[in-house]
Formats: C-alpha cells, structure tokens, sequence
C-alpha cells in the first residue's frame, strides 16, 4: 500500500513524462535530498564526511558517468582511473596557468578535456568489441598513468610528481570545512544526476540503450553507431572528469599519479557492476556500498578485539571483500537497484494479501 | 648488428614468458567463454604454494617434485572449488558479470595465498640454470649473450605448447573441450559433462598457470607482483586473439620483441618506462586493422 499508484491521474503529458512520475518517488527523493542537504550536515561528525561521505559522493559521480558508458551503451571501460586523472590534472594545469580561472570552472573544463580525451580513446570502441575494447581501454589507462608520471609539463615539474591543489572558492567563499566540501559535491551530484537521469530517458539514451542491446540492429533501423558510441565516451567521459577533479581538489588536497591507478578503474567498474548496470539509482548503491564496504572491513577486527597483524588485516580485508563481490553476483547479477525495484514491487501489497 | 639480435632474442624469450600467462586465459576462454581475470592470481598462488612447501619439504629425498605433485594437486581443487562455487551459480550470466567474478576471484586468491603462505619475497630455485651463454659467435663480432634461463623458459614452453597440442588434437577429453568452444549447447547434446569439462579446462590453466609461476618466479622471486605479470599478458591477448592457442604464443613473441625494441630505441626519446603501456597501444593498433586480433575467430553478426 505504500508504493501504490491507483488514483494517481495524468492529465496533461507533461506530468506523464515527469522524471518521478509517480507520487510515491517525488517524496522520496524529495525526502533524501533534504536528509543530504540539511540533516547530514548538521549531524555528521568530521570523520564521518570527510572519511566516508565526501569520497562516496565523488565516486559515485564517477561510477555515474561510466554507467553511462557501461550500463547504458554497453562498451565495457577500463580506463576510468585514466580519465580521472586527465580531470585531475586539466583542472589543476588550468588553475595553475590560469590564475584568474576559478576552480570550479576549472572542474567543468577540465571535464571538457576529459571529454575529449574521452572519444579520442573512445575511437577504437567503432572497430573492437566486447573483451577486445575493454583490454584497449586498459591502454588508455596505462598511457594516460605513464604521461601524468613522466612528462614534468603536466606536473608544473614538482620534482617529486606530488601535486598540492589550489584552495576552492566562490566569491569569496572558501569551501575549506568538510561540510561545505561535503555540501559543493552533493550539488555537483545531484546537478550531474538529473543531466544522467534526463540524457537516459531522451532520444540520446535510447541511441546508447539500443546500441548495447544489439549494435547490428540498432544501425539497421537507422542509429548511426558512431554518434551513439562516441557520444557515450563524450558524455561519460565528462563526469569522470569532473568526479577526477573533484576527487583530487577536495577529496585528496595532494595527489600523486597513483591515485588514479587502475585499482581505480576497477573499484569503480565493482560499483556500477555491483550497484547495477543501465541503473541510475544503482551507481549510488554501488558507491555507497564500494566506499563503505572496505571501512568496515577494516574496523571489524578492532570491534571484536581480535589481534591480528596488519600485514593479515589486509590479506583477509581482499579475501572477504573478493568473496562479497562474488557473493553479490550471484545472489543478484542484476545489482543492489534490482533489489529496490523488487522492494518497490513487494510494497505495492504488503502489509496487506492482496 | 650483435646488439640489436641481442635485443630481438631477449624480446623473442620475454614473449615466450608472456605466451605462457596468456595460454591460461586462452584455454579457459575458449572451453566457458569466461575472461579469467584471476590468471594472474592463478600464477602468484601457485607459485607461492610450490615454493612454500619446497620450504617445508626440505629434508625429504626431492622437495622439488614432491611440492610439485602437491601444488598440482591444489591447483586442481582449486580449479573444482571455483567451478562449485563460482561457474555453477552463475550459468547464463553475462559475460561481463563472469569476468567481475574472476575479478573477485583474483581478490580472494591474492588475499589467501598470502594470509596462507606469507608476503615475503621467496627466491625459487628448481635448478634452472642461470649463467649468459654465448651464442653466434662465429656469425657476429662480439657474439650475442643470451641469459640461459630464458632459454630453458623457451624450451619449456615450447613443450607446454606442444603437449596442450596434442591434448587438444588427440585425446578424447581434448576433442570434447574443443567441442565445448565450438558450441556449449551442441556439446551438451551430445552428452558431454559441461560442468566436468570447466573443471578440467580450469585444472589445465592452473597447471600453466603453475609453469608461468616456476618460470616467472625462478627469474624474478615469488612475490605479490607476480600477479601483475597478468596485465602484461593482456595486449598478447587481443593481439592473438582470444580463441587461439597459436595466437597467444605469436602475440606473445611480436609483443616481446616490440616491447624490447621500443624500449632500447625508442624509450630514451620519451623519457623511458614505456614498457607499461607499449604493449597495449602496440596490440591496439593491430586491432584497428583486424578488430577480432590475428588468430581469433571473426564472428557474423545476425539480426
């Protein structure tokens, strides 16, 4: 009876095409946006935003554009990490060079360039395939890691390749504490969420929808597969770049090439997979769980007060977080957004028979 | 002229090492269609397992063959576990949830080989030996040094290559493996065990997967990085194609030398460690002329 949508009328088509047509889903969100932005702030702890909120925020960006990619237009990538670092380091070598520029500018440029970055990788995606794309995107990882180490241009030549980012600020307004930090990444998401959820839903995302379904077919009935391809590199490509940027101006402060290693690539690939594939929602639940998962992992031998080495913390905090990936794709392959829609199913009875 | 063949035979002996991680991929690619990220894993476990209970074994009469026998013997239950645990639940699913499985996979057998066996760097010696020969001393001034490991490397891989052949042309359970690739379904029809196929298939990877460890770790010491030798197998991989034995020991080699190559004349004008990612920007290129890679199988695409 919660989630019932009997006596919800449309009579205009504008409300028939709303991005929340049905009741139940406008207060919902409307409700977790006002826990994200009034509540969380007000309750969290320091370590609380800056160890598990910030980070969840920022990747679940990134694990939002390569939805796009993955979810959406089925060309598997790799290669998250090395857009991330091409955002990263475009925002930092714009406000380095261009001392006016304001960083949140920057970001959105610095997504620009990753967009760019973006289709030239994205090119191969029009003649390979499959596994065949994927392996080639682990080249743009590679290349992009090795540029970023090797060429001192891109560093401003920091002799030890470990760049300090420029402070954020708007009109004066210096988004130094972890709430205002937390705040600036909660409306980057929720702004880049709704341009997701619109693109998805529009003549663009059904291109990229029919292109992963079947990409024979989909050029048949007249979608031009290299628009679709390369504009799901485009796109995705963007909001990685801006997550890159954010990620190393707010979350990181100083970073090093390694931090957008292809550990990178994967721990995000994990949360679209685990979250749910073509999911806007999922991208969330899959960063959320991929952020969270680890910490807890990591505090539980210090709960049970069992001594134990670090060195074996480690090898045990791999074996059960492997163990729960496998775990997840086999109790639900279709991710944690599976999972709410059969909640949603389940609420439009329950607590009643029938 | 010695230098340059010296480069060309070291680039031909690491392509022959790197052949051998990526037949793992190949034969398990071709038998279940699964991209087995965990290969790698597959490599640093068993050689972590050999070398440890070499360590325990000491004093018995041969430490060597009998760790051998053993670690064999892990390998292969390792291989059941994962067709029980992992391949079974997840029939039917799509390939890339089946490859984030082998990911998950490779996070588990890192994470147990070194909570079980330890995280230090164990030197392996199996009696390979180690000392440069000279060769075509006659033919070039100088003559060409050629590290005798690689070359006993080459040799054994030569042999895997060639036993697998064999298995794979000869034996009974061979020919329903390639039945298997051929087509899951007609394979089943015909009454062939698909789960027992996967069990064997991934027992055999974990065999050449033992091999690339031994080789791999008496050149380099069994360590975590062990497990990244996968990555490097990877551009192999798409160069030859994923369905090919023979491609996986051509890419091999074409990317060995490519590597050395690019790394003696070419790594100096850029700055120096290309090696991480010339492999693949080489095997990309490849693929842009032909997407499915030199030996692969070009599929037809039906509406």
């Amino acid at each position: 009876m919660f989630y019932r949508e009997a006596g919800q009328f449309k009579t205009t088509y504008g409300a028939d095409q709303a991005v929340f047509p049905i009741r139940q889903d406008q207060v919902f969100v409307a409700i977790w946006l006002a826990i994200g932005f009034f509540l969380v702030p007000l309750i969290s702890s320091e370590y609380l935003l800056r160890a598990i909120l910030i980070p969840f925020l920022i990747l679940a960006l990134a694990a939002l554009g390569l939805n796009l990619l993955v979810g959406y237009c089925g060309q598997l990538s790799l290669g998250t990490g090395g857009f991330m670092a091409v955002g990263a380091y475009a925002a930092y070598n714009l406000c380095v060079r261009i001392p006016a520029l304001n960083p949140l500018v920057a970001f959105l440029l610095a997504g620009g360039v990753a967009t760019l970055v973006g289709i030239a990788f994205g090119i191969p995606s029009l003649r390979i395939k499959g596994y065949y794309l994927a392996v080639a995107t682990l080249a743009a990882q590679f290349f992009l890691d090795w540029v970023f180490s090797r060429v001192a241009w891109f560093t401003n030549n920091t002799p030890s390749g470990s760049i300090s980012a420029p402070p954020v600020t708007l009109f004066q307004f210096a988004f130094d504490t972890p709430v205002r930090k937390y705040l600036l990444c909660l409306a980057f998401l929720v702004l880049f969420a709704v341009v997701a959820k619109n693109l998805v839903r529009g003549r663009i995302g059904r291109a990229w929808m029919a292109t992963r379904d079947m990409d024979v077919a989909a050029e048949i009935i007249g979608i031009r597969p290299m628009y679709a391809k390369l504009s799901a590199f485009a796109v995705s490509s963007f909001f990685i770049g801006v997550a890159g940027g954010l990620w190393a101006f707010i979350h990181l402060g100083s970073w090093e090439p390694l931090a957008f290693d292809v550990n990178r690539s994967f721990s995000i690939l994990f949360m679209v997979i685990i979250g749910g594939l073509g999911s806007i929602l999922g991208s969330f639940l899959g960063a959320a769980f991929i952020t969270v998962l680890p910490l807890l992992l990591n505090q539980l031998p210090q709960w049970l007060s069992v001594p134990i080495s670090t060195a074996m913390i480690s090898h045990l905090e791999a074996m059960i977080f492997g163990s729960l990936i496998v775990f997840f794709l086999i109790v639900e392959p279709l991710g944690l957004a599976r999972l709410w829609r059969i909640a949603k199913e389940k609420l439009r009875l329950w607590p009643f028979p029938y | 002229m010695g230098f340059f063949i010296e480069v060309v035979l070291g680039g031909l002996m690491a392509g022959v090492l790197y052949s051998l991680v990526a037949l793992g991929f190949v034969l398990i690619f071709k038998a279940s269609g699964v991209f087995n990220f965990a290969q790698g894993a597959m490599v640093l476990f068993a050689a972590l397992t050999l070398v440890r209970l070499m360590e325990l074994l000491k004093s018995t009469f041969s430490p060597f063959l009998i760790a051998l026998v053993l670690t064999i013997g892990v390998m292969i239950a390792l291989a059941w576990i994962i067709e029980r645990l992992v391949l079974r639940p997840l029939v039917n699913q799509p390939g890339i949830s089946l490859f984030m499985a082998t990911l998950g996979i490779s996070y588990v057998l890192d994470g147990f080989g070194q909570a079980v066996w330890g995280s230090d760097v164990y030197m392996l010696d199996v009696g390979i030996p180690k000392r440069p020969i000279m060769l075509f001393e006659s033919m070039v001034p100088g003559g060409v040094l050629v590290p005798s490991e690689d070359l006993v490397a080459a040799v054994i891989a030569s042999l895997l290559v060639a036993g697998l052949g064999l298995f794979f042309q000869k034996t009974r359970i061979g020919r329903a493996l390639r039945a298997v690739a051929d087509d899951h379904q007609a394979a089943q029809s015909v009454g062939i065990p698909l789960n027992y196929i996967w069990v064997i298939v991934w027992s055999v990877a974990g065999l050449v997967a033992l091999v690339a460890g031994i080789v791999w770790g008496s050149k380099l010491g069994v360590q975590f990085s062990l497990g990244l030798v996968a990555l490097k197998a990877l551009p192999v991989l798409i160069l030859g194609g994923f369905e090919s034995i023979l491609g996986a020991v051509v890419g091999g080699l074409i990317i060995g030398v490519g590597e050395k190559l690019s790394e003696v004349y070419l790594g100096p004008l850029v700055g120096g460690g290309i090696e991480n990612w010339f492999a693949y920007v080489l095997a990309l290129a490849f693929l842009l002329i032909r997407p499915e890679g030199l030996f692969g199988e070009r599929h037809i695409d039906r509406v």
